[in-house]
């Protein structure tokens, strides 16, 4: 729905709502390419500098289809201290349980909404997609939700001061696991494919264009195949000590840029001109 | 045998906090603070919701007209009067909010230098609101602070944070809350009406109307 004020309480609106209301992305169709020339859905946040869950944050939500229909349900984590200050839809559930909650409420709009495309999507830290919600996510996949989940892979357990996580490299030595990672980083990306997701795919924010392009085909197939995954490269620059202004540069040099689609996605997708 | 004495000590020690627990509840009256920096739930303190055709003031159960008076008169008795309008009403996600709207600008206009403040949504936002412009479910007190509020009105805020803001205001601030609900009630407020619609709001704004008169 479009947000419309009520007669006579135009005046008494702080300016960034009447901002939002009159210049924002609702109903307008919006890409990336306009960013700066309308009022963002996400200006101010809290996370350190340089983090690219921030600047991934502000492309994920510039690449939505359709951000007055949509809803976020996010987890404990970095971003779930910027998520709420979003202005779309967005639900904070407990740890690992984002695909579990996701569900529900997709399950829940479909009957509501029936003639209506309410897009759920999942933007979830490694921790709470691939640890502790592993289980969750995974089980939305194997119910064929029509979901759309997206990974900020910042490779560790960041707002709790810099734990491994199973997104954590081999080897890497954090704040509070000194001896180096034992194992390698799981494979999201395989797992996902191997657990019915239509659409799979990885990226970072580097490539703001091919975001967009993959984060709009995982919320445009999760409406009408099945579920979902992107997976984006976030490093951070806080535990992994490097200086905020590298944070493009390291983002480039380890991107990994993979896509994987069904047969039934890709007919989708070229049909829709994706 | 110290273990019957034990158990007479224990009895004793229950039987005298659960009397000066009930006490406490049946005497506790929903008041402007600053009571506590948490202070408790109404409910938790055995305050209940008015039936249909009732409202609450302090706690006690009153008539709905004996609540609208009591409304009236603590609005224009006020230093600085403010009403704080919530998404519901803010809004015109239906024609019963918007009619809503202009009933509750009515009553505004009723009330002599009466402010509106919004409640535009619930978001926490960092680092901090704009307490000139704006009040926040998650830190209510700091509106209530900056504009020297002594008496204010809710509307249009669902329960769950309409329950949050007013019990952080009863705690932090002196400021006498009144909410006017569509549902059942607030217990957490000072003055509460129930099931105020579009003609129950016209009806209050007629009252502060008269009393405002009556008072030339
Ligand atoms: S700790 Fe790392 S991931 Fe978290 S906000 Fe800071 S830079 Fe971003």
């Amino acid at each position: 729905m479009i947000p419309k004020i009520s007669p006579g309480f135009e005046d008494v609106l702080p300016v960034e709502y009447r901002e939002l209301v009159q210049d924002g992305s609702y109903g307008r169709n919006l890409r990336i390419k306009d960013l700066g020339t309308f009022k963002e859905s996400i200006e101010e946040h809290p996370l350190c500098a340089g983090c690219a869950l921030s600047l991934s944050i502000r492309l994920i939500v510039a690449s939505l289809p359709c951000p007055e229909d949509t809803i976020v349900v996010g987890t404990t984590g970095c971003n779930s201290i910027l998520m709420p200050q979003l202005a779309i839809h967005n639900i904070h559930s407990l740890f690992g349980n984002q695909n579990a909650v996701a569900s529900g409420l997709k399950r829940a709009l479909k009957i509501r909404y029936p003639d209506k495309h309410k897009d759920v999507v999942v933007v979830a830290g490694d921790g709470g997609t691939a640890d502790i919600g592993l289980s969750m996510t995974m089980h939305s996949w194997f119910r064929r939700e029509n979901i759309t989940t997206i990974m900020l892979d910042n490779e560790g357990y960041s707002n709790t001061g810099g734990q491994e996580s199973s997104m954590t490299r081999e080897g890497v030595v954090l704040y509070m696991a000194p001896l180096g990672k034992k194992y390698p980083k799981t494979r999201m990306f395989e797992i996902a494919r191997e657990s019915g997701c239509a659409y799979v795919a990885a990226v970072s924010p580097a490539s703001p264009r091919r975001l967009e392009k993959m984060v709009r085909r995982a919320i445009l197939v999760a409406r009408a195949i099945g579920p979902t995954y992107v997976q984006i490269y976030c490093p951070c620059a806080t535990n992994y000590k490097f200086s905020p202004s590298e944070t493009l540069k390291r983002t480039k040099d380890d991107e990994q840029i993979r896509e994987y689609m069904s047969s039934d996605a890709k007919e989708l997708i070229e049909r829709l001109g994706e | 045998m110290h273990f019957p004495i034990i158990l007479f000590l224990t009895k004793n020690w229950l039987e005298s906090h659960m009397a000066s627990a009930i006490c406490s509840q049946k005497d506790y009256k929903v008041v402007p603070g600053p009571e506590a920096y948490l202070s408790p739930a109404a409910a938790s303190m055995g305050i209940v919701l008015p039936e249909k055709g009732q409202g609450l003031i302090e706690g006690q159960i009153v008539s709905e007209k004996v609540a609208m008076e009591a409304i009236a008169k603590k609005l224009l008795g006020a230093k600085n009067p403010t009403f704080f309008p919530g998404p519901n009403v803010l809004w015109a996600v239906s024609e019963k909010a918007v009619a809503k709207a202009v009933a509750l600008q009515e009553m505004v206009k009723a009330v002599p230098g009466m402010k509106i403040i919004p409640m535009p949504d619930y978001r926490p936002k960092y680092p901090m609101i704009n307490p000139e412009v704006e009040i926040n479910p998650n830190h209510p007190n700091l509106t209530i602070w900056h504009n020297e509020i002594d008496v204010c009105v809710f509307a249009g805020v669902h329960c769950h944070y309409a329950n949050l803001a007013l019990k952080i205001i009863r705690g932090g601030t002196d400021c006498y809350t009144i909410a006017l609900c569509a549902n059942p009630g607030h217990e957490d407020a000072m003055i509460s009406l129930r099931d105020v619609h579009v003609e129950d709001i016209r009806r209050l704004t007629k009252v502060i109307e008269r009393l405002r008169e009556g008072s030339k």
